[in-house]
């Protein structure tokens, strides 16, 4: 065994010299790493932690909703407060029926926020497992997943949205269904391309020459080092779902009421822009806020990940 | 090179067919019996059969489509059903307001996106970072709609500068180029800035720095022209997002455009216009990806000279 | 003015510190260099990969960019300090005073542009020359550093050439404007032996006929024993021993160096194990108390384990960093 070791540095001079290529290596896998680039990245990136900080209030308003909302957001008055402007009472006002703006908002954030986290969830494990299978199968299998994902991200995804809802209707569960449709094949094309470079890797290599199962080393082997792409994925398609969502509604084709999303606050809002302004402001400016707080954060994760993005 | 163009051009085909295939499917299914969308409530039963039977209504599903798809490519994509006219002529009506604010905003967009991706990564991690990022985020983190209604507000009802609406002169442009270009200035800063500072980590870079050039001239010589390279079929995808986009922008200001044929298409449940005008969108953005594929190849050298 | 002259000394580095600031922690790549390179000589400085060679040399030309930093230090040409020194000073000595062959010769150059264009690139930046002067220039020292076909060679993209002649661009890039001190970083490892000869030979050349000083960075002691003057050996980001060619070969000092030595192959030999330094090079975020070195050394003592050596004078311009040399001279 001795012998062997080194009659092989004798071939191979450099050997000696680069003793460190492994520890590179084993870094790669390492979960721990991963989460401490990410906290090192919230200390020197400020503006990613600001944004996380008002994710993290977002999400709690939300969830505690009933108790944040100083007023029933379906609570009606018309008579007395009608279009009232913001005021102590009422923060950011009333719309047409007289309900609080403000409440509205708390609750419409619940929708806005399960339409960020559903559709994300579902597309991108419908886009990792296509990828996975089309990476590793290749050949016949991944020609024709491929082609799914060219033809729909042929369509500007707004437009393929529409469509479906056209065929579906308008409802939440619809809007869950045309997200997923529409954004599977950006995951799956991301993941792909990260199985094809990991399986020429030797650790695969070895893996399958040892006779381990396929599905074992997709889901042991590969699918762990897809984990930062798909964080990042993960960050910045969250945004994205919310103003998808905000569009449909704005086209009628989204939420349905009385269950209030953000897009249709601004959407009813928008005929009483001249002389009620803040009955669109306000939702826009929340979408605005939550949506760019996404939007940095998930800078602030590529950036941190950077190194494990790469093959 | 020839070979890869060729190669390029016929994988885009089967695309296009199964884009045509997808929308063609799903809005057949739709509920509702077109003819009644077509000629009203009250018509007598052998009427519309005889009607059906001309518009090979009772074919199958699978013959129906290759008849769509035949007419489709010598560019009859049928009649509307609300309007009463060929779709084709609506789309051609359209069309020319739809490139106007897609190429206007792509201007803008590349204004705001190019020069901010530059910056903020030059100035990585400074507060000048995060300002012009933030800027150009803030456009892909606005609803366009929103944008747009918040830009009427000021700038036609408070200050009466731009006309809130139309399309007739340049100047009722103005608005929507800004609310669209703005949409997608972001996602174009941040790759320019990401790929810049990729290329900045190469090793060409440090040879570059110790010639002894300004840092200027490392960045704009030899770092931007290699992280221009995906900023070109990033084009691709940012005529895509424009389109997309159009779709809102259009309908806040009265541009009668695709997108906003679409839309209406979709308030009249107009199905022949929806399906027309999504899948000739759907053609202008395969083939502005097929041009942005072969411009980077023209541009980049390691592939040119294959 | 004068005094400097006297003093042959081109380049002087002095308790050099270059760290780099991970969100892991500091790494002191370099950790208190002194380095000393002499006008008309060619310096050798070896190690085992990792050990802080490439960025002892980019420090010199501030090259080290971040999480990197040169934390404290001096370093002087011809008596001039240049750290500290405003960036348009460096700027004007880089590929002018000083150049560097860098050790990855297939990433050194831009893909986008000729080699013609980037090599002129580095005449132009710091000389007045019409655009036909320089190319003729680069032109010439591409056939000085042996590139064939030069003319044609000139409007070569890149990935055109192969790596031989990808690294004798860089070296005819870094010779063009005949600098005083000329970085090497591994100039020759990606090529093969023949071309190898060629290179060390044009290198030699250089400095004899244009008086050319050479900071040679291997790992390879055979090309130290072929052309240095002078050899500083370093391990973990410090100096381990620096001596003249002769006393590193014939009295060699460190453990570390004889480790080094014993794992050159020899050709002549028969049939032998090939001696391996046992252990790792250490991680520098965990460096070890006392000795760097200590935990892979034979002779380790008590005392490695708990100070760190400095460097003991042996006579005649020999250091050592290790114990043994405390009193001087020869081994305890
Ligand atoms: N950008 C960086 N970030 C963190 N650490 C770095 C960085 N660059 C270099 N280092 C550290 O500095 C140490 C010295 O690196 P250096 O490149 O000088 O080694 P070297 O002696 O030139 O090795 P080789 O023979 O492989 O070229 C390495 O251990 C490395 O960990
Ligand atoms: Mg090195």
């Amino acid at each position: 065994m001795q012998e062997a070791l080194n009659v092989a540095d004798y071939v191979d001079e450099q050997k000696f010299f680069c003793p460190q290529e492994e520890d590179i290596e084993a870094e790669l896998l390492d979960d721990d790493s991963i989460w401490s680039s990410l906290k090192g990245m919230l200390k020197k990136n400020k503006l990613a932690a600001v944004s996380l900080a008002i994710i993290i209030i977002v999400i709690f308003m939300a969830v505690f909703a009933p108790w944040v909302a100083p007023y029933d957001p379906n609570f009606q008055d018309v008579e007395n407060l009608r279009f009232a402007a913001p005021s102590v009472q009422h923060w950011l006002g009333c719309d047409e029926l007289g309900r609080d703006v403000f409440s509205r908002l708390i609750f419409g954030s619940r929708v806005s926020l399960v339409i960020g986290l559903v559709p994300t969830i579902i597309a991108m494990t419908i886009g990792t497992v296509m990828g996975l299978m089309a990476g590793f199968l290749g050949k016949r299998v991944d020609f024709v997943i491929m082609r799914f994902a060219d033809i729909v991200l042929a369509f500007p995804s707004l437009l393929l949205a529409m469509v479906v809802m056209y065929t579906l209707g308008a409802s939440l569960i619809n809007i869950f269904i045309a997200l997923s449709i529409v954004k599977w094949a950006g995951t799956a094309r991301i993941v792909r391309a990260q199985t094809l470079s990991l399986k020429e890797k030797e650790f695969v290599e070895a893996a399958r020459s040892v006779g381990v199962k396929k599905w074992t080393i997709m889901t042991r082997h590969i699918l762990p080092n897809c984990i930062p792409n798909l964080i990042v994925l993960f960050s910045l398609n969250i945004p994205d779902s919310i103003m998808s969502e905000s569009s449909l509604s704005f086209l009628g084709i989204g939420a349905v009421p009385p269950s209030t999303s953000w897009g249709l606050m601004v959407y009813r809002g928008k005929q009483y822009l001249f002389n009620y302004p803040w009955l669109a402001l306000a939702p826009g400016v929340a979408i605005l806020i939550v949506v760019l707080a996404f939007n940095f954060l998930g800078d602030g994760v590529r950036d941190a990940l950077d190194p494990y993005l790469k093959d | 090179m020839a070979k890869y163009i060729i190669k390029r051009v016929l994988i885009s085909i089967p695309v296009l067919i199964g884009v045509v295939f997808v929308i063609f499917f799903m809005l057949n299914v739709v509920p509702g019996d077109p003819v009644t969308l077509m000629m009203g409530e009250h018509i007598k039963p052998d009427l519309i059969e005889a009607f059906r039977e001309r518009m090979g209504l009772d074919d199958p599903f699978i013959v129906q489509f290759f008849n769509y798809l035949k007419n489709a490519l010598q560019g009859d994509f049928g009649m509307s059903y609300k309007l009463k006219r060929e779709v084709s002529d609506l789309i051609f009506q359209a069309f020319p307001q739809t490139v106007k604010l897609t190429l206007s905003a792509a201007m803008v967009a590349w204004l705001i996106g190019i020069p901010s991706g530059i910056i903020a990564a030059v100035k990585q991690n400074t507060l000048i970072d995060r300002g012009f990022m933030t800027f150009s985020l803030m456009g892909v983190s606005m609803p366009v709609f929103w944008a747009g209604l918040l830009m009427q507000y000021v700038f036609a009802y408070k200050l009466g500068w731009l006309p809130v609406t139309g399309y007739k002169t340049w100047q009722s442009f103005i608005m929507p180029s800004i609310v669209l270009g703005w949409s997608s200035a972001g996602t174009i800063a941040r790759l320019t800035r990401s790929n810049l500072l990729e290329i900045m980590k190469n090793d060409f870079i440090r040879t570059a720095r110790a010639k002894g050039l300004r840092e200027t001239t490392v960045v704009v010589g030899h770092a931007l022209k290699n992280a221009m390279l995906p900023v070109v079929t990033m084009m691709a995808i940012q005529v895509s997002s424009l389109l997309g986009g159009a779709v809102m922008t259009e309908s806040i200001f009265g541009i009668p455009g695709l997108g906003r044929v679409a839309v209406s298409a979709i308030g009249d449940r107009d199905m022949p216009l929806l399906q027309g005008t999504i899948i000739f969108t759907t053609m202008l953005i395969i083939a502005g990806n097929l041009i942005a594929d072969l411009m980077y190849s023209v541009l980049d050298p390691r592939i040119r000279c294959e | 003015m004068s005094e400097q002259q006297n003093n042959a000394e081109l380049l002087k580095i002095t308790d050099l510190k270059t760290h780099f600031f991970t969100h892991k922690g500091v790494v002191p790549a370099v950790d208190g260099v002194t380095l000393e390179i002499p006008k008309r000589q060619i310096v050798g400085v070896v190690g085992e990969s990792g050990c802080g060679k490439s960025v002892t040399a980019m420090s010199i030309l501030q090259l080290i960019s971040r999480p990197g930093r040169i934390v404290s230090g001096s370093i002087r040409l011809d008596g001039k300090e240049l750290v500290g020194a405003g960036i348009d000073e460096i700027r004007e000595l880089r590929g002018n005073k000083i150049s560097v062959i860098f050790q990855e010769p297939m990433t050194s150059l831009n893909p986008v542009y000729t080699v013609g264009r980037q090599v002129s690139e580095a005449i132009t930046t710091h000389q007045q020359v019409s655009k036909q002067e320089a190319k003729q220039r680069v032109i010439d020292i591409f056939k000085a550093v042996g590139i064939p076909e030069a003319e044609k060679r000139f409007k070569a993209y890149p990935h055109q050439l192969s790596g031989g002649l990808r690294q004798r661009v860089m070296i005819g890039m870094a010779m063009v404007c005949r600098p005083q001190l000329l970085i090497a970083d591994e100039p020759t490892t990606a090529l093969d032996v023949t071309i190898e000869a060629q290179i060390l030979h044009l290198m030699k050349q250089l400095e004899s006929d244009f008086g050319t000083s050479i900071m040679l960075i291997t790992h390879n002691l055979g090309v130290v024993a072929e052309v240095c003057d002078y050899v500083y050996v370093m391990y973990a980001g410090k100096i381990m021993e620096q001596a003249n060619i002769f006393d590193l070969f014939d009295h060699t000092g460190h453990p570390y160096t004889k480790g080094l030595l014993q794992s050159i192959p020899k050709p002549m030999a028969e049939k032998q194990r090939l001696y391996n330094i046992k252990g790792m090079v250490p991680n520098l975020l965990r460096l070890p108390k006392g000795c760097r070195f200590c935990p892979r050394c034979e002779f380790a003592m008590q005392e490695c384990h708990e100070h760190e050596p400095e460097l003991y004078d042996a006579g005649n311009q020999h250091l050592v960093r290790c114990f043994l040399y405390k009193n001087g001279g020869e081994p305890a």
